[in-house]
């Protein structure tokens, strides 16, 4: 009896033992990510960085100042198109999908959000490069938009749902229409887990490469308007990494820490305007 | 009234259905005569798609009284209840037969807004809107339009709701700061800001401790005064103390309606009888 209670709890400590180590490990691969970043990047990263255009090879020094306001720029475009799209799908799974109807639509969602990066990448290629003829930030826009939808469609889908009925028949049985209901009731309740969705799924194509590579293609120099190729900084992380220059190495780790940066800083500012915003007056 | 051809079609249906049944039109005619009654329903079949959760539903709901629902689980208490604002609607595939009557108006015919505007209703559970305490009771006004003075109203539905003086310093706090048996209470202050006719309660104190029940309890027999209530419970103690009116309900029928006081201390029905003194159910 007594050996069998030793058994049990040593049992007990090994596998408590055994998650925590994993849980640490998944942790410590973050940390470890940013503090390699840091140690490499941090030398490389000064005031021309931010400010200076890519230099010729052999000179040494200039920035990424134009890949930094094209990961922007191509952030607004695939926020502007694919949010409000993946939103409102996601609105119309949770509150109005019927049975066969909405399992093909979330089926087929999950299959886009399963489409490699690179065929995405293709077919905005053929769809928009080719009859424009040229690589452009509207083409690199299309391209992370596809990408945002699903992502940002299944999650609110996900924070909808997590609205309880109770609240939706609370507000029509004071004769709020349906409509009525999901912008003043489900929607408020629903915001802080949507606008996080709406984040992460920003935050996922911020270092996507692939389907920039043929449409919004790489600049070295600033690019106006929309209709141009255009620098962004995963393309500029690929490029010099894969280059045999020292210098750009260096840049290459610089770009990396920024690009997470803002991921990061993105990421943790909406959290806390979140966590501050309470319950607001409608 | 039902005309005799309609009543006698009724009878056989019933008797079919579930013998032994007392006559609630019988029985209601000749309690209601000294008031008016604020819901007529004849007939009433619902359906849950092909099941079907109530037959035959006859019964009048008497002006300023409180009308107790009773009956075990699953009997079709708060589908009956549900059908008297057309919240059943929501629910995908459900449909009734039968005539649903207010103030001599079939809310078929209806349109639904006003229709819960005159018929407010009050759940099982809390349910305060994720906003402050202000935003959840003129919820209501807003959306029916009302352009007067909110915080008149506010205040006002809040003191008609005994929540008032608990409250004032902190409207503009979330509702969810609050306990739960404030929080049923800011749920019947949200219903009574648009001065309905008729509050349906759907167990509203089952989720709430002695005292909470204590005060709804009291502030329901305060708003009689001014409000047709049906209230749906699953306490005998509660329905006999609060309702001045009770119906006993079995598996979609109804089976005895009569005075809370003769209900519960004659029943003419054995069911009733074996339900009220916790037989079964």
């Amino acid at each position: 009896m007594n050996l069998r209670l030793t058994w049990r709890k040593s049992l007990n400590v090994f596998m408590l033992t055994l998650t925590g180590v994993a849980a640490l490990a998944v942790v410590s691969v973050l940390f470890l990510i940013l503090g390699y970043l840091v140690w490499n990047g941090w030398k490389s990263l000064n005031l021309d960085f931010f400010t200076k255009l890519p230099v010729p090879v052999g000179e040494m020094g200039g920035g990424m100042a134009n890949a930094i306001v094209g990961s922007l720029k191509l952030l607004l475009l695939a926020a502007v198109i694919g949010l409000p799209m993946g939103v409102m799908a996601g609105i119309y799974l949770a509150e109005f999908g019927g049975r066969t109807y909405g399992f093909t639509i979330r089926y087929v969602t999950d299959l886009l959000n399963g489409v490699p990066s690179i065929v995405i990448g293709i077919f905005v290629w053929s769809i928009v490069v080719a009859p424009m003829k040229t690589f452009s930030t509207f083409a690199g826009g299309v391209a992370l938009a596809i990408m945002v939808i699903p992502i940002t469609l299944r999650s609110s889908e996900a924070f909808l749902r997590a609205v309880p009925t109770s609240l939706r028949e609370g507000a029509m049985a004071l004769g709020a229409s349906k409509w009525r209901t999901i912008l003043t009731v489900v929607l408020p309740a629903a915001r802080g887990g949507i606008i996080t969705g709406m984040l992460l799924a920003l935050a996922r194509v911020a270092g996507e490469t692939a389907p920039l590579l043929f449409t919004a293609f790489g600049n070295q120099f600033w690019s106006p308007g929309w209709k141009q190729p255009v620098a962004s900084l995963p393309v500029m992380i690929y490029t010099y990494a894969i280059s045999p220059y020292q210098d750009w190495h260096r840049q290459a780790w610089a770009a990396g820490l920024v690009l997470l940066a803002i991921v990061l800083i993105a990421n943790i500012g909406t959290r806390i305007v979140l966590s501050r915003g309470g319950v607001r007056s409608v | 009234m039902a005309s005799a051809s309609a009543r006698g079609k009724d009878d056989a249906v019933a008797v079919r259905l579930a013998p032994k049944v007392t006559m609630p039109e019988q029985a209601s005619a000749d309690l209601l005569k000294e008031t008016t009654n604020r819901f007529e329903i004849s007939h009433l079949d619902f359906f849950y798609g092909p099941k079907q959760a109530l037959f035959n539903l006859g019964l009048k709901i008497p002006t300023n009284r409180i009308t107790a629902l009773i009956g075990p689980s699953g009997c079709g208490k708060s589908t009956f209840l549900r059908n008297l604002n057309r919240m059943n609607e929501t629910i995908r595939n459900s449909r009734y037969t039968g005539e649903i009557l207010l103030d001599g108006q079939d809310i078929k015919a209806m349109d639904v807004v006003n229709l819960r505007r005159r018929v407010g209703m009050v759940f099982q559970r809390p349910n305060p809107f994720p906003k402050s305490i202000f935003d959840n009771v003129a919820y209501g006004l807003r959306i029916n339009g009302y352009s007067g003075r909110l915080s008149d109203l506010v205040e006002h539905s809040l003191r008609r709701a005994a929540l008032w003086d608990e409250v004032k310093d902190h409207l503009h706090k979330s509702a969810f700061a609050l306990s739960g048996g404030q929080q049923q209470r800011l749920c019947i202050a949200r219903a009574l800001a648009v001065d309905p006719e008729v509050l349906l309660l759907d167990e509203p104190c089952s989720a709430l401790d002695p005292v909470s029940t204590a005060k709804i309890e009291e502030l329901i027999f305060q708003l009689k005064e001014s409000c047709t209530l049906v209230m749906v419970t699953h306490n005998m103690q509660q329905a006999a103390r609060a309702s001045d009116f009770a119906a006993f309900m079995l598996d979609g029928h109804l089976i005895e309606y009569s005075e809370t006081s003769k209900l519960f201390t004659t029943p003419a029905d054995h069911r009733t009888e074996a339900y009220i003194t916790g037989r079964f159910g």
